[in-house]
């Protein structure tokens, strides 16, 4: 069993929320990741979401996008990625680390290579935004064959059907995208997403995340009793633009402050 | 170049069910799109064989485009280079000046049909933008423009242009600030705004269907032209060459005679400062394949996979990727693709100017000038037909300025 799922099991037995965060490798400057990663688990992250910066992050919205293009700027690499990562197992065996990000550097680094070098890495997942079940090919093959798991997205528009198509595709969990836009949106429909869970849980046993438009411990909480577990990305994102020159300790204290706030409503459910 | 090898292809059957072209092509989004894209599907393969939509499609290119454009015989031009006899297809004659606009019919029709209320484009030297926001305010419907913070001022005329006809002008100030920008955040408004809004896509790339219904929709050009031709010739052209930015103008005039094994195909890239400067869009020559906006194409990109900058005079072809089809075409030797530097385009674009009376885009200017190149290694027996994608009116400013002049 991944470390994904074993994640999600013990959460479920416990009768706990899984915090999933996401911040963007290299953001604001390549020495600040690791740090941020160690303190967002200290303080209650349950799976890292790490962002591969990509030139056009098209399903961003500004705040990530300003992120990828913060991490462009020192040319943080998919393989940096793989590096920190790698890193970050030396002293954490049990946190599950998931890449999100585009096809195009994936397909650069070639479907093979890079699921041998991820696992090899101790990264657990991979989503890629732009890669749908119909396009991916063998990339689905080799990730199987490493022992990474394959994070969908689904969305609002998404139809029974194809959900149905997706959840017999993916592992690790389902990711539901809780609104139609890009990341960072405002406009999050608490009943909507209570309506597309209750349709998803029927058609798979896979845990369901939700993500897009978290903003705060209030809006994590009503979304989470709907769901086994919630993302939240633009609000820490966010702070760590608004700290860019700050040194890592100062950024890592104040996102971990963001996660312990909505851990504590988390468990308060 | 090999037309054994092509002879076997049977042209019409591309993009397949999947909307690829052999490995080019495809649907690469975020899973919101998806249903937008297998609604539109769904209704132009239903309307495409329509003969009311047809019907329509024709009446609207007839009386408010005004086709056919005429294929005209530049003589004395063709005398001064000395080779093959140069026809230039006139789509600088169409309403809104570019060939864009055949295609924007042909969407605005779709949205009518999808019952949306808004339109949106991305749009780089502003032709494209100019021609949606034409057909918006013709249907009465919302329009946003995303375009480059920098091609907005390169391109000053044709905002002004897109804002007299009701549309908003919204300025893209990442990235690169171009088209490819321009590009991501229309994306990202459909995304948002996927229940009202029809994305107008001005060129043959993005998401499937999007390469496969513009290049049915421009491919009147190639199909008037291989008529023309015939009618005013008495037989098919030798060689065809058009610009390729997004490679929209350039597969509708291939399109309809890629089965004529006899027909020579050229498309020109934007050399930029030149193939070695690291400064042009030469994706055949440079690129790599690749994901972007939605498709499997060639792309500008670094051993990293991140997509790179590109740069010409003329902001049509600058961008990054280019129609996947192109890219098919490319693999199995069908069309060559050239390349042709600022400089050669700005020549030509003042010589067509002076020895025709016709002054050409920036971006045809690059097709006129490789024309330059292949019309004196041919024969006074052959043809060539170039298109002239567009009118130069909008680039004035641009050429104005590199010769000091301030208007």
């Amino acid at each position: 069993m991944s470390r994904i799922s074993q994640q999600l099991g013990r959460a479920k037995a416990a009768g706990k929320k899984t915090l999933v965060a996401y911040i963007v490798n290299g953001d604001p400057v390549p020495d600040v990741t690791l740090t941020v990663m160690h303190k967002l688990v200290e303080k209650g992250v349950d799976i890292i979401e790490l962002g591969v910066p990509f030139s056009d992050p098209m399903a961003e919205g500004p705040v990530i996008q300003k992120a990828h293009e913060r991490a462009l700027a020192s040319n943080v690499s998919l393989t940096d990625t793989l590096n920190v990562v790698q890193e970050f197992r030396k002293t954490n065996a049990d946190t599950p680390v998931v890449l999100m990000g585009y096809a195009n550097p994936v397909e650069r680094f070639g479907y093979e290579a890079f699921a041998k070098a991820a696992s090899a890495a101790g990264v657990d997942g991979l989503l890629t935004v732009d890669l749908p079940f119909e396009e991916v090919g063998d990339l689905r093959a080799q990730l199987d064959a490493h022992g990474l798991d394959n994070i969908f997205l689904l969305a609002p528009t998404t139809r029974a059907e194809r959900a149905r198509q997706i959840a017999a595709q993916a592992s690790g969990f389902l990711y539901y995208v809780s609104l139609k836009g890009v990341t960072g949106a405002g406009h999050l429909d608490v009943e909507e997403v209570k309506n597309r869970l209750a349709e998803f849980g029927s058609m798979s046993n896979l845990p369901v995340c939700v993500g897009f438009g978290i903003k705060d411990a209030a809006t994590a909480k009503a979304v989470a009793a709907l769901a086994d577990g919630v993302v939240i990305g633009s609000v820490l994102v966010n702070k760590i633009g608004e700290l860019q020159g700050e040194t890592a300790e100062v950024i890592a204290d104040a996102t971990g402050a963001i996660v312990a706030d909505i851990r504590a409503a988390l468990d308060s459910l | 170049m090999n037309d054994s090898k092509t002879s076997t292809v049977d042209y019409s059957s591309f993009p397949d069910a999947k909307g690829h072209f052999g490995p080019y092509g495809g649907r690469f989004v975020s899973e919101t799109l998806i249903h937008a894209l297998d609604e539109l599907e769904t209704i132009y393969n239903n309307l495409k064989d329509d003969p009311s939509f047809q019907a329509e499609f024709d009446k609207d290119l007839a009386h408010y485009v005004g086709r056919p454009s005429p294929l005209y015989f530049a003589e004395r031009w063709s005398r001064e280079l000395g080779g093959a006899q140069i026809f230039l297809k006139r789509e600088d004659l169409n309403h809104t000046g570019a060939h864009k606009v055949n295609n924007t019919i042909g969407q605005a029709l779709l949205a009518k049909f999808t019952g949306k209320s808004r339109v949106i484009a991305e749009t780089g030297a502003g032709q494209h933008g100019v021609a949606t926001a034409t057909v918006a305010a013709r249907l009465g419907l919302k329009c946003r423009v995303y375009m480059g913070s920098e091609d907005i001022k390169r391109q000053a005329l044709n905002v002004y242009r897109m804002k007299l006809l009701g549309a908003e002008v919204f300025s893209v100030t990442s990235g690169s600030r171009t088209l490819k920008d321009a590009m991501n955040e229309a994306m990202r408004d459909w995304a948002t705004n996927v229940d009202d809004t029809f994305y107008i896509i001005g060129t043959a790339a993005g998401p499937h269907p999007y390469p496969q219904l513009v290049r049915d929709f421009q491919s009147i050009i190639g199909r008037e032209a291989r008529q023309q031709c015939l009618d005013q010739t008495g037989k098919l052209p030798d060689a065809l060459v058009a610009c390729v930015g997004g490679g929209s103008n350039a597969i509708g005039l291939f399109h309809p005679m890629l089965g004529d094994e006899s027909v020579k195909m050229y498309g020109v890239e934007a050399g930029g400062l030149g193939v070695e400067s690291g400064s042009h869009a030469t994706r055949f020559y440079q690129g790599v394949p690749g994901v972007l906006h939605g498709n499997r194409t060639y792309l500008m990109q670094d051993t990293n996979g991140q997509i790179i900058e590109t740069h010409s005079v003329s902001a049509g072809l600058d961008y990054p990727g280019v129609g996947p089809q192109h890219s098919w075409l490319h693999d199995i030797g069908r069309v060559n693709y050239v390349s042709i530097t600022d400089q050669e385009a700005l020549t030509s674009f003042r010589e067509l100017t002076l020895i025709e009376g016709i002054m050409p885009a920036l971006e045809s200017s690059h097709a006129m000038a490789y024309v330059k190149k292949l019309a004196p290694t041919m024969s006074k027996d052959q043809i060539i037909i170039a298109n002239l994608s567009g009118r130069g009116d909008k680039d004035i400013h641009t050429v104005a300025a590199i010769d000091g002049i301030t208007i």
